[in-house]
């Protein structure tokens, strides 16, 4: 299957001399959701102005559904949306107006009931007719979100969406994103919020200092990079770990009631069986045990570390 | 060509101007009405005739192009300027819109309102002296050169500024002294000769030369040359603007 998007050799080298992109190479599938992480400062927006065709590349070649965003760009384009990071609005339009406007730049034939199911289902609606000046931050992060939707796009950038949206309508944009994604639209975004990324996407790509430095399925990278802990209540608390156990590497939480025993999902075996006889044989006795799963914050704060 | 895009540019930036009407018509409006009050009746009765045309009516095709000039550049320095200042190029860069088509957009709405306004302008004139038209085609056509020239130095340069400064700076310290100093007010041989030479190095000579050939029958420079020097012009405009897109001037990092 042809990528959507497909990104080679990618380089980004600014006025100021400033390399933010270094040889990016990325394939976004068709239909998935693709969370872009990273840092402050990674190079994710750089990145995606680049395919939208704000920003220059320095080398490497772009295709978006097959087409040079640099030779064919009239094609490419006209499949993309963006919403950029930045809150950059027209003040004096009325959201109607504004929305109409980014549908017909794209080409596309005026459609009003398309445009009113656009804001209805941002809850934008009865909001048509005001000047934008009068919305609130997050109104405004939907009417970009409307304006990019207006011309259908087939290939949607979100950077950064819910910065600065309230609990409730991040709820309502995901639903909007997951039914798009339904219909059959790409959905590329970039979040600081990593738990939401680790709910809504299909893949991630993590992005430091302008490498890619992964890019793999959301389960798979849970699976493989996920490490558990297996946490002990113990009926009395230790001051030190006995120096029979040291080869489990446990530590003492919870001053001194908990042992916690970290181990890799991976591994041929995980060493609970031994671990439990061992702790049996010290005499140490416990009256509850629990495993967590590392979340993806946590995957992603020690990989971009490793980097440092 | 993506003609809905060049609607959806050229609309928009239409609407802008109704939303501002008031300033954008009533205020040229009135200062040209001032200026007629203060050169055509007051002056204008202590200076005779000039090639058999009374003054008031003279300095009518001059007053036009003054604020065609300043209008157009105006209008199309801040139309572009304004997205670049609020960050809301981004649609544009990022929309199957060819230089081309933007330009189009921009620049057509710019001298669509500049035309409209000189065309007020005339009527205007109209109340105060009497007015004929010798040729009004080539009236309307140096109207309607003037204007896409002039909005189009206008775009860029909304394109090159980089502050609200230097949007204002162009106009005020170029095209305004440029054009009191083109004849505007006066007939250029009523200059001493010297002045009469430095003159012709002036580019908005020939245009009020010509735009007034078209009222008058009467004219400072050929209509070959006023015709030439504004073609000129504009190919400038045309290849500085080129260049801009090509290389993202101002616009893409
Ligand atoms: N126009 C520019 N000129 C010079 N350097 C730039 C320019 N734009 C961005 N940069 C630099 O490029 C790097 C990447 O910036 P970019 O905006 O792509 O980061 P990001 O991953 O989107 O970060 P954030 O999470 O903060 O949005 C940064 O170091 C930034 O300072
Ligand atoms: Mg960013």
């Amino acid at each position: 299957m042809q990528h959507v998007i497909s990104v080679s050799n990618l380089s980004k080298t600014y006025a100021s001399g400033f390399q933010a992109l270094r040889n990016v190479n990325l394939e976004i599938r068709r239909g998935e959701i693709f969370a872009l992480l990273g840092p402050n400062g990674a190079g994710k927006t750089t990145l995606i102005s680049i395919i939208c065709g704000i920003v220059n590349p320095s080398e490497g070649v772009v295709l978006a559904d097959g087409h040079d965003i640099i030779t064919e760009y009239r094609a490419a384009r006209s499949r993309i949306g963006l919403v950029p990071q930045e809150l950059t609005t027209d003040a004096f339009e009325t959201v109607w107006a504004t929305v109409s406007f980014s549908r017909g730049l794209f080409g596309k034939p005026a459609n009003p009931g398309h445009i009113e199911k656009v804001l209805r289902d941002l809850s934008l609606w009865d909001k048509k007719d005001s000047k934008i000046m009068t919305l609130s931050g997050g109104m405004k992060r939907r009417v970009l979100i409307a304006k990019a939707l207006s011309h259908e796009p087939q290939i949607l950038f979100l950077d950064e969406p819910t910065a600065g949206v309230d609990v409730e309508l991040r709820r309502d944009m995901w639903g909007v994103v997951r039914a798009l994604r339904e219909t059959g639209v790409t959905i590329i975004l970039t979040t600081h919020y990593i738990e939401e990324a680790e709910q809504m996407a299909d893949r991630i790509g993590v992005i430091s200092k302008g490498e890619i430095i992964l890019v793999e399925e959301k389960a798979e990278l849970m699976r493989k990079l996920g490490r558990k802990q297996l946490t002990l209540q113990l009926q009395s608390p230790l001051d030190h770990v006995p120096a029979e156990l040291a080869a489990y590497r446990l530590e003492l939480a919870a001053e001194g009631s908990e042992l916690v025993y970290s181990y890799d999902t991976q591994g041929e075996r995980t060493g609970i069986t031994a671990l439990l006889k061992d702790l049996n044989a010290a005499g140490i006795r416990f009256k509850d045990l629990q495993t967590k799963q590392s979340s993806l914050e946590e995957i992603f704060v020690s990989l971009v570390r490793e980097r440092r | 060509m993506n003609f809905r895009a060049v609607r959806a540019i050229y609309l928009f930036e239409m609407a802008r101007t109704w939303r501002t009407l008031l300033q954008s018509i009533v205020s040229p409006v009135i200062s040209t009405s001032l200026y007629f009050v203060v050169f055509g009746a007051a002056i204008g009765s202590r200076i005779s005739e000039i090639d058999g045309v009374s003054y008031g009516a003279f300095i009518v095709p001059g007053l036009i192009m003054l604020m065609l000039l300043t209008q157009s550049i105006s209008n199309a320095s801040f139309g572009i300027y304004f997205p670049r200042f609020t960050g809301t190029i981004y649609e544009l860069l990022s929309a199957p819109v060819s230089y081309f088509e933007i330009v189009l957009g921009y620049v057509g709405a710019a001298a669509t309102k500049s035309i409209i306004l000189g065309l007020i302008i005339l009527a205007t004139a109209g109340l105060f002296v009497p007015l004929e038209i010798a040729h009004p085609f080539w009236m309307l056509f140096f109207l309607l050169l003037t204007a896409a020239t002039f909005s189009l130095f206008g775009f860029i340069i909304g394109i090159w500024a980089e502050g609200f400064e230097k949007l204002q700076l162009v106009p005020l310290l170029i095209v305004t002294p440029l054009t009191f100093l083109g004849g505007s007010f006066y007939s250029i041989d009523m200059l001493p000769p010297f002045w009469q030479t430095v003159t012709l190095f002036n580019p908005v000579v020939y245009l009020i030369s010509g735009f007034r050939w078209s009222f008058y029958g009467i004219a400072d420079v050929s209509i070959g040359a006023s015709l030439a020097m504004t073609m000129l012009f504009l190919g400038i405009c045309l290849a500085v603007v080129g260049w801009i897109f090509k290389t993202g001037y101002r616009l893409k990092s």
